[in-house]
Order: structure tokens, then sequence, then C-alpha cells
């Protein structure tokens, strides 16, 4: 099924509720346990593999938290520990496998052949050219931080970004869950799954960036979660870049972080050879 | 992934923050990858990184077999050997280290060793400009972050978020962020052992602990 919390061990120490990035753990009084929220759950496996564990025998803990409870006694634990390693990740099946590939880092997206959120971005472009002189390339992101988001908030702006008739980057595995790229349309059974995050990726000409930008804005108004935006261009011989940023300033971003792509890579796979015709 | 890019912070608070990593990319250059990700550890080795990370695991990670006297004494170590022999994939491998001299000099080796994969540096834009001025490289392309639109005001506060969001696949939860935050504030935890418990969520290795210690030592006294 699920990440699971077995009845058994769990003592209710309470260490892996905070833990959850969903909040989706809490301590159920009547089990003396603590419980997941499924709905809320995105299989991102941060409470079983994050926390450390210890294998404690579940009586014994029972009884010595009985006592410092009676006494008012607070030991304070590490807090990333779960005393009786509790936790157990099952098999998960379809639809619900996809809340783990979004959510887990550590689980590939077989679309793409890559982990976390699935996509190279501009950080390959040097031997990938994916975002060209004169273009500038969008990861519009979801659900991060620690909110979360499901696939219809993520096909609201999908629809209207496929509105603008932009060109959805093919090598992404939210692309890879449209069933129609002119229209922006997710998988239906897929609408209400929830994950932690998950990211769009187009482009369009430089031109375009207010169009594009004031359109996120807008739909980020109607999607109950967080969305954060990467925009990307590339640089001139000279390594400088004079395009994109003074547009931003113009539309009113305050540009304090980057990631640079310093351009050394090259292709050094054997390539095909070519075949005359 | 935008693991690096959407930090939380000014441009001044990234001053101890300069994230370099190396990727492969499909069909291009990612035959031989594994072993040339395992020199880009290496080399980046040499520069005391204070994280590094294989995409798997990083030099802080969680154990599955602590012993009881963890409660009250728990030894924490950087373990950068095991995250170099622990390449086995095709994947991003990161390191992170806490000055712009380290990372200058990382990336000069970096240009000298030629292994033909991809090389990113997130920091602050000034930043990465500085340290590709000071090996004499051009730049090829630059992603900006235009930070978080959160108009249903789900985010945490301004402390919280700079210490979450140095896992960017969000494995460092608010709630953690704000129990260390409070652990710290109270006296029940040092800024070292907070920072080294929220730098063990992340499996990437991008979790800057030095930044997060330091953010840590100054919410003890910030308002």
């Amino acid at each position: 099924m699920v990440v699971q919390i077995n009845p058994a061990k769990c003592v209710a120490c309470a260490n892996c509720v905070p833990v959850c990035p969903m909040e989706a753990i809490s301590i159920d009084p009547s089990i003396a346990g603590a419980v997941i929220n499924y709905d809320e759950c995105v299989e991102c496996s941060t409470c079983y593999r994050g926390m450390s564990q210890e294998h404690m025998n579940p009586t014994l803990i029972r009884a010595v938290r009985r006592v410092a409870k009676l006494l008012r006694f607070r030991f304070e634990p590490e807090p990333d520990v779960c005393p009786t390693a509790a936790f157990v990740l099952d098999e998960l099946p379809w639809p619900r496998i996809v809340r783990r590939v979004f959510s887990d880092p550590l689980v590939e997206h077989t679309s793409t052949g890559i982990h976390g959120r699935g996509t190279e971005e501009v950080k390959t472009n040097d031997v990938a050219n994916r975002v060209d002189v004169g273009e500038v390339g969008y990861v519009i992101e979801f659900g991060r931080p620690g909110v979360g988001v499901r696939f219809h908030h993520i096909q609201t702006m999908t629809m209207a970004l496929a509105g603008l008739g932009v060109a959805f980057e093919t090598k992404n595995p939210i692309t890879y869950l449209m069933t129609d790229t002119a229209t922006g349309r997710l998988k239906e059974e897929l609408l209400n799954e929830k994950i932690l995050s998950a990211i769009v990726e187009i482009k369009t000409a430089v031109d375009q960036v207010q169009r594009v930008l004031d359109t996120v804005t807008l739909v980020s108004k109607q999607i109950d979660t967080v969305v954060s935006v990467g925009v990307s261009t590339r640089c001139d011989a000279d390594g400088n870049e004079a395009v994109l940023a003074p547009i931003l300033a113009d539309l009113g971003y305050s540009i304090e972080r980057a990631k640079t792509n310093m351009g050394l890579g090259r292709v050094t796979n054997a390539q095909p050879a070519k075949v005359a015709l | 992934m935008t693991n690096t890019l959407h930090r939380y912070g000014s441009a001044e608070s990234f001053r101890d923050d300069y994230i370099i990593f190396a990727i492969a990319c499909k069909g291009k250059n990612d035959d031989g990858a594994v072993e040339k990700l395992r020199t880009f550890l290496r080399i980046c080795v040499e520069h005391n990184p204070v994280n590094i990370g294989n995409s798997d695991f990083s030099s802080y990670r969680s154990s599955s077999e602590l012993k009881p006297s963890v409660h009250w004494k728990r030894q924490v170590a950087a373990d950068h050997d095991s995250v170099i022999a622990g390449v086995h994939r095709r994947a991003t491998t990161a390191a992170v280290f806490d000055s712009r001299e380290k990372a200058a000099a990382c990336l000069r080796d970096l240009v000298e060793a030629d292994l033909g994969l991809s090389i990113n540096v997130a920091t602050s834009v000034e930043g990465a400009r500085q340290v590709a001025g000071a090996c004499g490289i051009k730049r090829h392309s630059v992603e900006y972050s235009l930070g978080f639109t959160d108009p249903h005001d789900h985010l945490s506060g301004r402390q919280v978020l700079q210490l979450s969001t140095m896992c960017g696949h969000g494995m460092v939860s608010s709630n953690m962020a704000k129990k260390m935050l409070d652990m710290v504030r109270e006296g029940r935890r040092s800024p070292h052992e907070a920072a080294l418990t929220l730098a063990r969520f992340c499996p990437c290795g991008a979790y800057n602990p030095v930044r997060a210690q330091r953010l840590l030592e100054e919410s003890r006294v910030q308002k």
C-alpha cells in the first residue's frame, strides 16, 4: 500500500510529527500512536528515510514514557529519531505511485530517466541547447516549499499557458502526463492526486516574457498552492547577460539568486555515424 | 529540478553559500558519467566543502542503526568518502562551499580537469559572476529565481524559510525548521547540532549546514 506506521511498534513519541513536510502525521490519543492522513500524504518518504532509527523494545519504551509522564519528567531525545523503527514502506498502485515519483527525490521519473523533479532544465543547456539565443525558458514550480499541490491545480496553469500558444518542454514529466499539449490537459485519473512539487517547463521568444509572467501571476491567485518561477536565457559570447535581466527589472522583479551554467559541458558520447543517402 | 535555485534570502545572505554541481546530459555526455562524477566530487573535496551529495545521500545522513547513547552523545562527522564511493548512476552530484574563494578555487580545478560534464553554480547572481570571472570563464546560461508567489498565505516566516528552502526538494519541513529554531532559542540544542539535524534530511547534499548554523545563531538575538 503506502508509507505505514506499525501500531505495534509506535510509542507515540511524536518525533515524526514535525518531520512530515505535508503535516500529514499526527498523534491519535485513542490509539496512543501516530497516524497518517493518507489524503495529504505525498509519499515523499521523509519520515521513513530522513529519520534515524533505533530498534528499542516498544513495551520498554512505553513503560519508561508512562513513568516519565507521571513524574512530569521531560526526556528530550534526539529530534530526528524513531526509537522503534516503526515506519514501513510498501509498494504503491497506480495512480498513487505518481505521488512518490513526484515527491521522493530518490525515485526516477521513467519518462525522462531523471530523479528529483525529473528535468535537466538549463543545467545542461551548454550541451542540450534547450534554450537558444533569443529564447527564454521558464520553470514554473508548484507546491514547494512545504505546501504541496494537486494535479488539477497544475492543469489550471498548463491550460492557461497552452492558451498563450507556448511550447511545453517535451523532456519534462508534466508534459509527459498531458493528454494534449495543445490544450494543456492532464490525465483525468491523476487530477486529485497530491504531490510535494512539480515543474512545468515552457519556452518563448524574449518579447513574450511579460505576457507569460502576467499569466502565471494571475493563475497563481486562482490555485490554492505556492508557485515559484525561474526564468533562463543564454549569455552572450562574452559571458554577459544583458537582455533578460533588464526586462525583469522593468517588470519589478528583484533578482537575488540564480543558477549559472558555466559552459564547461561538451558532447563526449560517440555520435552515430551519418548515413549517406 | 530546481533544487538549489529558490533558496530564500537576500543576495547578501548567500555570502557563505556556493553550490557547485555537475550533471551529465542523457545521450550527449553520459557515457562513463559515473567515473567522471566521482572525479568531480574528488576535486571538490580537495577544497573543503561543507557538504557533498550524490543524489542518493549526502555527507550527513540518517542512520538505521543508532544506539541509545546517541541521545546523550551523538558523533557527527562529514563522510565525504562514502558519498564518492556511492555514485552509481548518472545523477546530479553537488558540493557546497562556504566562501567564494573556495568555490572559485574548486571551479578553477574543474576547468583544468575538463570532464566534459555540465557544471553549474548556484548562489547570488553577482556571486556566480565573480566566481566565473575569477576563473576566466564566460558563462553560458543563467536561470534567475523570481522567488515565491504565495497569494494564499501558506508560507512560514523568513527565518523558517531560510532554513527549510536549503533543501530544494522540500525534505526539510517548515515544522522541523521551526522546531530547531525553538530548540536553539531555548538553549536545548546548539546551533551546530540543530544545523546538522536539518542537514540529515536533505539526501542530495545541497543543504548548507554552515549557513544554517549562522542563521540559527542569528535567530538567538533577533526579534
